[in-house]
């Protein structure tokens, strides 16, 4: 069985690299096997069966030939949820597009669906491109339907109304995507600006979302009796679900619950962690190359092998690679949690074995042997492949970890969290604004800085204020502004980090980097808050650091949902050989405003580990994050939606 | 004995049982009214009949009142509109009264108007003779005839749609009997002309049918059709009853009645006999026939069912049906069926004697049929104690049972209990278990509902366990609904009464009750009653529609939803007129304003600006300002923008703003001057970026006086002046300004500069003078690796010595390995 799994993705691998360079089309839907979906603990597939039915049932309420219109940002979410080629054969797809203000390429469908999300400026295109086919008419008539991912909006559709267009659409529906599934064992909304929205812009309508999602899983997997949060989000969605239950009116899923213990944890308890470089590999590689939707474009230089440069022209060997990466890879889902530094041993070692096992095909002498060994052969070839690929990948990283720049910053950063000399404007800093680096990596590591000190002295902070204006421009005031108030920069303040930091021991020293004794292993010494809290919760409970939980910024919400007796999980009796080692639990932790690589790779390490209290974890979350991508949010023209933009910029 | 009231019709037998003693006894007489009924035990309508009640036309209008099948009174009325043709009940139980002009109007059985429509203009101009109401496959449906002997009809009456049937040739006076016929889903009408039949349809056709009537017979004079529509009755002038499927293909017998009166009610026995009657004598004929009669006491009325025939007079009301084929198997005397051995068995039992112990022997492998005819049985009895003695034989059958399933008869036992309930005549639904059948349970209890026995809906559907959401959380909202409307009663303590019974019940919409006391124009209580709506979603429309606007955004705002804020938001800025006095009402609520402001955000940046003022949040309000400052071209504007912030920042007492949004002016101004002094444009560019230029430019005067006049710290100055000198490859000048003054920053920093544009020459010019600690990081960069480890061993420094070990990747491959070979030296000479 597994050997069949792995083949499929073998096979896949290749096709995508083959495939990729081709006109938008066949690329929109980055189509994923789900094999790997159901090999965790909870069957995610489940989950992605429910979103796929519902969203095929939307669309074949048209009959007929159908075009659909993607907006952009949705084409990698639905990827991991449809196959753009079930689409095509099973569900009268004939065309994908790309919703563009140049209007719609000609096609002769009879239906077109456009598929957006509740976006004004999007509106506005989808206007301009309606008009624009009613204008050329043609043979046949077309009829228009608008599907909203994952709500109607009331201003959305005001917009479409004062276009004078909404009237063209033979019906307007709405696609509950909530969480996709990623892998076995996480779940992202990929809403890009859920941070953003909540703590600078006092909008919470992602919460809403993540509530109702919240509500999906219950609806699937069963009601969670036990909830915690801790944060000012963690409680409005607490108290968004409790609502929603109240408004189903009684109506439980009559499952019994697969998850037992539901965390919530708002970005805010934690946001040093978030802008710490992820020491992990698939936090680097999401640092440097920046996953989205569990795919990574990476340059082609060190993929291109002798034949790809003899059969393909010029430009498709500079187009970037695409890899798609999830455990469906035996060998990622091997390496991905790894810290860096393992990385390169574990393939090393790998690939003895790959080889040994090809020999093996000497040693074969009669035909049984042969036979035995061809039967491996897509296995290893698939190996090989995959191992050739995070070779390449692996040495690209190790490019970047080897710089000045990132190990400098290293440094800097690992002085900060210790706290030495945080009260001082550092002059690592003082000289990365002096050399122009990268803004985001300044205002990184000044909020790094900020926090490990509980806020800067005025003095201080006006001096890098001012340092950073002069030398990035004068708009970032505003960025200045956002970061304070949005609490990643902050006046100083009461000491809570020294304490937070002993407590919580988020300091290790010495760590085994190849065989890890603590989660600290993702940051190199540094362990994330947010898998303390969430390990402390599993044991001995929270009850224990009361102290610190008192010192987190938000309220700490615990709550307990009824189960109906018939739906109680059965413990195993008392006499059974087993209750000794007790059941192992599942908990989901829900991160709200994102989660990093390598907080999710601490978790899984959590699971991994057997200490008699064995807990597994189900990650979700509105988006997975890095640093950058969450101060990008922060930034001034930071802008999504096209908003009006000052020039320089 | 059982079968004492059974009278046998050929090989069957037929029952006669009394199912109510009239409450209406002495008040009602039957033949001064016309009467209409609603099947499965539903209501009876009366109108005092005037033509019957005297030939003196008075004024006087007619009463209409509803009893239930007990000849209780439910309701009664003054009838107000114009003559009524007919009366009938749909089958949701609503009072159809058709008017001569055609106009059909709808009441509920407690006489409350409820709707209205009309059988068309024909119907209108022409008026109507007859009218019908039937039961069609949609519901109930309505045929009119007209004076101009057309015929309308209307197959639902909850969706009125008229239809012209086909025109029966040569009719040219009104028929003597017609009815209607559905078959094939469409509704047909059988018109009798003489002694012929037509059966004319919606699509324009007609069909003359021959009846197959023996010669003598004469013209037809009345017609039945049974329940199920498959089977018709026909007599004529001459007393001839003639029974045959309704398409006439089949003729059953032609039984002489020998009575040249027309009879003045012909219906349907269930399917499977015919009865007339004449005043006061039934005659019951069936296919083969045979015959019985009855002879009643008084005027009776006749009421077709499913399974029998109910017939209502002025004291009794009584159930004529025919003896079910399970009853008969176990009360026939000398029956040998299992069942009836087991009733035997349970008789003896009960005596205390041993025969019950031989009758069961008898029967032991049958025992299970015999338990299920007892059971069967049971559901067929009305009297209780029937039941009971039938249930007690079928209990004692099953002990001797050891894997019968125990839900026929557990199942049994709670319709009966529901049946017995219903029966009882303060309800008046004389159902029995054939037609519950054919109804179903939530029909019942909708029915239940209808006539407010909510009390005992309630209990039925607790009794039967049927989920809240569709029973019990139900029939509390229909309760709470009738209440409101109930205009008497004070309105506190009615939305108390509400609450209290509806508070711990899931699922109970209380918009839709808010809805309905708002359209019996009871705001208050409406207002008070949507409080408990748990659905943000429903309770928010309707608290704008009621103009609670405060209310509605808080509710929004609670539940979480955006876009119901944004529904009342935009509601509220449409509908007040002034927008000052919406940002008074949302000012003091945080997440409306700044909803409003992000929606405002994507309209108009000035928009914003007058929010956050309107909030007084200067701090924001600058920020939009400074943002909007980069969307004007003209200098000057932008700058009166970036005062007017300055402002903004003035009063939220943050000098740190003002001074550098004033600085920004400043650098405006001087870059606006740059411009017009060289040409080249400085627009936009940050200090920083405008110092890089003008170093490039070799404007030392002004890059002096920026630095002056902007306060630029000497370390990143020159870290600025460095690259900028080394971006511009003036290395000449840089290596002055090397030596100009003792360097605040490290000599390093020029060896990167140099390298960073690649002139590898240059950066070997500065080595010399790099300070002892960055020596070998500046002896990697440029490429020497071997004198690095040296310079790493001379300084004993292990960690120098590692990181030119890792920087090895690009050296030449030699120098490696000589590299490499020196790691030893180091351990020596520690």
């Amino acid at each position: 069985m597994q050997q069949r799994v792995l083949r499929e993705t073998g096979i896949y691998l290749v096709t995508v690299v083959t495939v990729y360079p081709r006109p938008f089309e066949n690329t929109t839907m980055a189509g994923s096997g789900a094999a790997h979906l159901h090999l965790g603990k909870l069957n995610l597939s489940i989950l992605r069966d429910f979103y796929r039915r519902e969203f095929l049932e939307c669309i074949d309420k048209c009959t007929g030939t159908k075009a659909l219109v993607w907006d952009d940002g949705l084409t990698g979410p639905f990827g991991l949820i449809a196959e753009a080629s079930m689409l095509k054969e099973q569900h009268e797809v004939e065309r994908m597009f790309r919703l563009e203000a140049s209007g719609l390429p000609s096609s002769n469908v009879q239906n077109i669906i456009f598929i957006t999300r509740p976006r004004l400026h999007l509106m506005e295109i989808i206007a301009q491109c309606l008009l624009n086919e009613e204008m050329k008419g043609g043979f046949v008539r077309k009829e228009f339907y608008l599907v909203f991912v994952p709500r109607k909006s009331l201003l959305c559709e005001k917009k479409l109304k004062e276009q004078g267009v909404y009237g063209s659409f033979a019906s307007v529906e709405e696609f509950n995507l909530g969480l996709i599934p990623f892998d076995s064992d996480l779940l992202s909304m990929e809403m890009e600006e859920a941070y953003r929205e909540c703590y600078l812009e006092n909008d919470f309508t992602s919460m809403f979302f993540a509530a109702q999602s919240l509500m999906t899983i219950q609806a699937l997997y069963g009601s969670i009796p036990y909830i915690y949060g801790k944060g000012d989000c963690a409680k409005q969605v607490v108290d968004m679900m409790r609502r929603m239950k109240m408004e189903m009116g009684g109506v439980e899923p009559q499952i019994t619950p697969q998850i037992d213990n539901l965390l919530i944890i708002d970005r805010t308890v934690d946001l040093l962690t978030p802008l710490l470089s992820q020491l992990t590999y698939e936090g680097l590689i999401d640092e440097v190359f920046n996953i989205t939707n569990t795919s990574v474009k990476l340059p082609p230089e060190k993929f291109v092998t002798a034949e790809d440069k003899k059969n393909s022209k010029e430009e498709a060997l500079s187009e970037p690679k695409k890899f798609i990466l999830n455990s469906a890879d035996e060998l990622y889902a091997e390496l991905r949690d790894k810290n860096f530094n393992a990385v390169g041993i574990i393939v090393s070692r790998k690939a003895k074995t790959i080889t040994a096992e090809y020999d093996e095909r000497h040693s074969a002498k009669t035909v049984g042997e042969m036979k035995q060994f061809v039967s491996k052969l897509p296995h290893l070839q698939a190996v090989r492949t995959s191992l050739g690929i995070h070779t390449s990948i692996a040495e690209l990283i190790k490019d970047y970890t080897d710089s000045d720049e990132f190990l400098d910053s290293l440094r800097c950063q690992q002085e900060l969290i210790h706290g030495i000399d945080t009260d001082k404007v550092n002059s690592y800093i003082e000289d990365c604004i002096a050399r122009q680096e990268n803004l985001t990596k300044v205002l990184r590591l000044l909020c790094i800085q900020s926090m490990c000190n509980d806020g800067l002295k005025p003095k201080v902070l006006e001096y890098y204020k001012r340092e950073i204006i002069q030398t990035y421009g004068f708009e970032h005031l505003v960025t200045l502004s956002n970061l304070e108030k949005s609490g990643f920069l902050r006046p100083h303040s009461t000491r809570t980090y020294q304490v937070v930091r002993k407590t919580m021991r988020l300091i290790v020293e010495d760590i085994n980097e190849q065989t890890p004794t603590d989660i600290a292993y993702v940051y190199s010494g540094y362990a994330p808050l947010s898998i303390r809290l969430a390990q402390t919760l599993a044991r001995p409970g929270w009850r224990s650091i009361t102290e610190v939980l008192n010192l987190l910024p938000g309220p700490k919400v615990e709550e307990v949902q009824q189960i109906p007796m018939g739906l109680r999980k059965r413990r195993a009796s008392v006499t059974s050989s087993q209750s000794s080692m007790g059941e192992q639990k599942l908990t989901l932790v829900f991160f709200l405003g994102g989660v990093t690589q390598a907080e999710v790779a601490a978790l899984r390490f959590l699971a991994q580990q057997d200490d008699g209290h064995p807990t597994d974890y189900v990650i979700a979350t509105t988006r997975i994050v890095t640093g950058a991508k969450l101060l990008a949010e922060m930034m001034v023209g930071y802008s999504p939606e096209g908003l009006p933009i000052a020039p320089g910029f | 004995m059982a079968t004492a009231d059974w009278n046998p019709l050929g090989d069957v037998y037929y029952r006669k049982c009394e199912l109510y003693a009239m409450e209406w006894c002495g008040l009602v007489d039957l033949a001064k009214h016309s009467v209409a009924v609603s099947t499965y035990g539903g209501p009876i309508a009366l109108m005092k009949d005037e033509s019957k009640l005297s030939r003196v036309v008075t004024n006087v209008k007619p009463v209409v009142s509803v009893y239930n099948a007990g000849g209780r009174l439910q309701s009664q009325m003054r009838w107000n509109s114009g003559n009524v043709i007919t009366m009938g009940w749909s089958s949701t139980e609503e009072l159809l009264c058709i008017q001569e002009d055609g106009v059909v109007l709808v009441y509920d059985m407690f006489l409350t108007f409820k709707r209205t429509f009309s059988m068309g203009q024909e119907a209108k101009d022409v008026k109507i003779i007859d009218a019908k109401v039937f039961s069609s496959f949609q519901g109930t449906g309505i045929a009119v005839i007209t004076t101009s002997l057309r015929i309308f009809v209307v197959s639902n009456v909850d969706s009125p749609r008229i239809v012209r049937l086909a025109e029966v040739p040569g009719l040219n006076e009104p028929p003597s009997c017609w009815s209607i016929v559905v078959t094939d889903r469409q509704a047909r009408a059988l018109v009798a002309l003489g002694s012929d039949l037509f059966l004319v349809d919606q699509g324009g056709q007609y069909q003359q049918m021959q009846a197959d009537l023996s010669e003598d017979a004469g013209p037809i004079s009345g017609m039945a059709v049974s329940f199920n529509s498959k089977f018709l009755a026909l007599c004529t002038q001459q007393g001839a009853l003639w029974i045959g499927s309704s398409d006439l293909q089949r003729k059953y017998c032609e039984f002489n009645t020998k009575s040249t009166v027309c009879p003045q009610q012909l219906v349907w026995c269930g399917n499977g006999a015919v009865v007339a009657l004449w005043d006061r004598l039934i005659l019951i004929v069936g296919p083969d026939k045979d015959w019985i009669r009855y002879n009643m006491d008084c005027s009776v009325f006749l009421v077709q069912e499913e399974d029998g025939l109910r017939i209502i007079g002025n004291d009794t009301h009584e159930f004529l049906q025919k003896v079910p084929a399970v009853t008969e198997q176990i009360f026939k005397i000398g029956s040998m069926e299992p069942g009836a051995m087991l009733f035997e068995a349970s008789k003896e039992f009960q005596k205390r004697n041993q025969k019950a112990d031989e009758y069961v022997r008898m029967i032991k492998d049958k025992l299970d049929t015999a338990v299920n005819q007892c059971i069967q049985a049971a559901g067929h009895e009305i009297e209780p104690s029937k039941q009971r003695m039938l249930l007690r034989a079928a209990s004692f059958g099953k002990c001797f049972l050891t894997d019968y399933r125990p839900e026929p008869f557990v199942n049994m036992c709670q319709m009966l209990r529901v049946l017995n309930q219903v029966r009882h005549h303060s309800v008046g639904m004389p159902l029995t278990y054939t037609q519950l059948e054919h109804l179903s349970m939530p029909v019942l209890i909708d029915r239940l509902v209808m006539r407010k026995l909510f009390g005992l809906a309630v209990r039925i559907c607790q009794y039967l366990k049927v989920p809240d959401a569709e029973g019990r959380s139900r029939i509390l909202a229909h309760w709470a609904c009738f209440k409101v409307q109930q205009k008497n009663e004070d309105e506190d303590k009615l939305a108390r009464a509400i609450s209290q019974k509806l508070m711990d019940v899931p699922g109970v919409s209380f918009s839709e009750i808010a809805s309905q006391a708002l359209e019996y124009g009871r705001k208050q209580l409406a207002v008070k009653l949507l409080d408990y709506e748990a659905r943000a979603s429903e309770q928010v429309p309707l608290l704008l529609k009621m103009g609670q606007d405060q209310t509605a955004l808080t509710k929004a705002i609670d539940s979480g939803d955006t876009d119901l804020v944004y529904t009342v938001l935009l509601h509220l800025r449409d509908k007040k007129q002034n927008s000052g006095d919406f940002f008074m009402m949302i000012r003091t609520m945080p997440i409306a304003c700044s909803l409003y402001i992000q929606y405002s955000r994507q309209q108009n940046l000035k928009l914003v600006e007058d929010l956050y003022y309107q909030e007084d949040n200067s701090l924001e309000e600058g920020n939009c300002k400074i943002l909007r400052s980069y969307t004007v071209d003209h200098i000057e504007e932008r700058a009166k923008i970036l005062e007017e912030a300055t402002n903004c920042f003035h009063r939220c007492k943050n000098e740190f703003a003002v001074k550098q949004t004033d600085e920004q002016v400043k650098l405006m101004r001087i870059q606006r001057r740059l411009e017009d002094d060289s040409g080249r444009s400085y627009a936009d560019l940050s200090l920083q970026a405008t110092l890089h230029q003008l170093i490039l430019e070799g404007n030392a005067t002004w890059v002096e006086k920026l630095r002056k006049d902007f306060k630029v710290p000497e370390k990143r100055f020159w870290i600025l002046k460095i690259n900028a000198l080394a971006y511009g490859e003036d290395w000449v000048e840089l290596e002055k300004f090397s030596r100009s003054k003792k360097p605040p920053v490290g000599i390093d920093v020029f060896v990167n500069g140099c390298m960073k544009y690649g002139n590898r020459l240059e950066a070997m010019k500065y080595l010399s003078r790099v300070s002892p600690d960055q020596k070998v990081r500046c002896l990697v960069k440029v490429g020497l690796y071997k004198e690095a480890a040296e310079a790493a061993i001379e300084m004993k420094n292990e960690d120098d010595f590692s990181y030119v070990l890792s920087r090895l990747g690009s050296a030449d491959r030699q120098v490696a390995e000589q590299v490499r070979a020196m790691r030893g030296q180091l351990g020596a000479r520690r």
